[in-house]
């Protein structure tokens, strides 16, 4: 089944990271990721700019387009990774293991409904 | 993260919001600051053993005034109030204070904050140094360093600062829109001296560059509480395009790089992308600024995959912009610089003529009046206004790069 692991965390606090450290955790999810991607398991991830990068469109008869992330929120969307997984406790697996790698913050776990693997090149 | 790193991250983060709303409260810089302080003290205690408050800085302020509020009681022999350990546990505390705090009183108590630290009556090193005691909380120690001072004469220079804007007098009312818009102009200009105090670097991780980044830090956080005002998307986006070329602005020899020479594999991709979406976001405003300008030329330069790539055309328009905008000499002479390099040297040694009065003792003028002259033909000339820029130059590479032309010039085929 697919899976949809959103990231949340205080993007202040992960955008004020030293390179040190942002290499440091990098590194160690590169390695949790390399054996879920090596038994086929994991999907595109992706790492999404802060969100004063962010636009949005709030559909309507006029759709309106708003400056800024759609939901204020405490901690933000910063990523997500989609993994096919037998079961929620294998994800969970993966997310602990993740968790490990880069502490603090959530992660949503959410089951995919359908996806489109587009035609983006990797 | 260890523990302590933890929270040292998290209250450098809940800093501005939490320093911000006790200035509120306590009206008084110096009463803001020891309350926060008390409370950091006591986050060191308390998170550890109870784990991280759901919102940091709600917790901060809490803990911070009632610590004020306590100190107060206790010198008058009254009842003390409940302890932190007691509250840590935020839920029915923290979330009326936090939904208050989500309003639009914290964003305006962060930019307070920025603003006390840009009065006019302060120098820029002032409000530079003001601004990163205060709003971002590095030590006199470390601002000492970033400014090549010691740590008591920093020290002193803070502590005049506070005492002017003491003596001046701050708004607590909440602000208009008109004067809102003026602190964040206020405010951006301070940010902007503070990017460029940690630009100016002269060598590669020397303590003034961590600036830039703090700079880059606070200007997200201004873009976050004011997430439609295209002049600081420009603002942050100028930051992003400039410090992406980090990497490549010295050599192994810790000499500057000069932009057309340098390598620009070793450009930062990520930050580039950042910035050029935010000028994009910026564009369809339609309400041009400075900022945006610079941002747009900078981002002339970042596009170029190679220095013959730039867009000189392009650049001269920017600067012409610009140049009706802020009219200034150095601006001038910037448009200069990319007229000449889409061909027209007399042009524009026409448009650098009335600069020799307010840039005579500016390097730059001197080495793109020689450079000029010589394409035009005029080497004894040029080989005056480049002996004039060497004697201004202020970088060893800035001296070579001219050297390279006065060489050139004693070569026995130019003469």
């Amino acid at each position: 089944m697919l899976y949809a692991i959103l990231c949340y965390n205080v993007e202040d606090e992960v955008f004020a990271w030293s390179k040190d450290h942002e290499a440091d955790v990098m590194a160690k999810l590169g390695k949790v990721q390399e054996r879920y991607a090596a038994a086929g398991k994991l999907g595109p991830v992706a790492r999404l700019m802060p969100t004063s990068a962010a636009t949005t469109l709030r559909k309507g008869d006029k759709p309106l387009v708003l400056d800024g992330p759609f939901a204020e929120t405490k901690e933000q969307l910063l990523g997500f990774y989609v993994v096919d997984c037998a079961d929620l406790e294998e994800v969970l697996d993966f997310a602990r293991e993740l968790g490990v790698a880069n502490p603090g913050g959530a992660y949503e776990i959410r089951p995919l409904l359908m996806m489109n693997p587009g035609s983006l090149p990797a | 993260m260890s523990d302590l790193a933890w929270i040292d991250a998290a209250l450098t983060a809940a800093r501005p919001q939490a320093v911000g709303a006790l200035l509120r409260y306590f009206r008084k810089l110096d009463a803001a600051e020891e309350a926060f302080q008390e409370a950091c003290l006591r986050a060191l205690k308390s998170w550890p053993k109870n784990g991280p408050p759901r919102d940091p800085a709600a917790w901060l302020i809490m803990v911070g005034r009632n610590a004020a509020i306590d100190d107060v009681r206790r010198t008058k022999r009254l009842q003390a109030l409940p302890d932190e350990d007691a509250i840590s546990d935020l839920d029915d505390v923290e979330t009326p204070l936090a939904e208050r705090l989500d309003g639009a009183d914290y964003r305006d108590d962060i930019l307070r904050l920025l603003f006390v630290c840009c009065h006019p009556d302060l120098p820029d090193t002032q409000q530079i140094a003001l601004a990163l005691r205060v709003v971002s909380g590095l030590t006199v120690k470390q601002i000492a360093r970033a400014f090549l001072v010691g740590e008591t004469a920093m020290e002193q220079r803070i502590t005049r600062a506070k005492a002017r804007i003491a003596a001046a007098g701050t708004s607590f009312e909440t602000p208009g829109p008109i004067e809102r818009a003026e602190r964040l102009a206020a405010v951006a200009a301070m940010l902007y001296l503070v990017f460029n105090e940690g630009y100016s670097a002269s060598a590669p991780g020397e303590a003034r560059g961590a600036l830039s980044e703090e700079a880059i830090r606070l200007a997200r956080l201004l873009l976050r509480l004011f997430p439609a005002e295209p002049e600081i998307m420009g603002l942050l986006a100028l930051f992003l395009l400039q410090h992406a070329r980090t990497a490549a602005r010295f050599d192994a020899s810790g000499a500057i790089v000069l932009l057309e020479a340098q390598d620009r594999a070793h450009w930062n991709a990520g930050m580039i992308a950042e910035g050029l979406a935010l000028l994009d976001k910026a564009m369809r405003h339609a309400r041009p600024g400075a900022y945006q300008i610079q941002a747009a030329i900078a981002a002339l330069h970042a596009r170029a995959a190679r220095a013959a790539d730039t867009d000189w055309g392009q650049i001269a328009l920017l600067y012409a912009s610009l140049e009706r905008l802020q009219p200034s000499p150095v601006v001038t002479l910037n448009r200069a610089v990319a007229v000449s390099k889409t061909g027209g040297a007399e042009q524009a040694f026409v448009l650098i003529e009335p600069l020799a009065a307010p840039l005579d003792n500016y390097f730059h003028y001197h080495g793109l009046k020689g450079a000029l002259l010589l394409q035009l033909g005029r080497a004894g000339e040029a080989r005056t206004a480049f002996n004039r820029a060497i004697a201004l130059a202020g970088s060893p590479a800035e001296a070579a790069h001219i050297r390279q032309h006065l060489d050139r010039l004693s070569e026995p085929a130019a003469e």
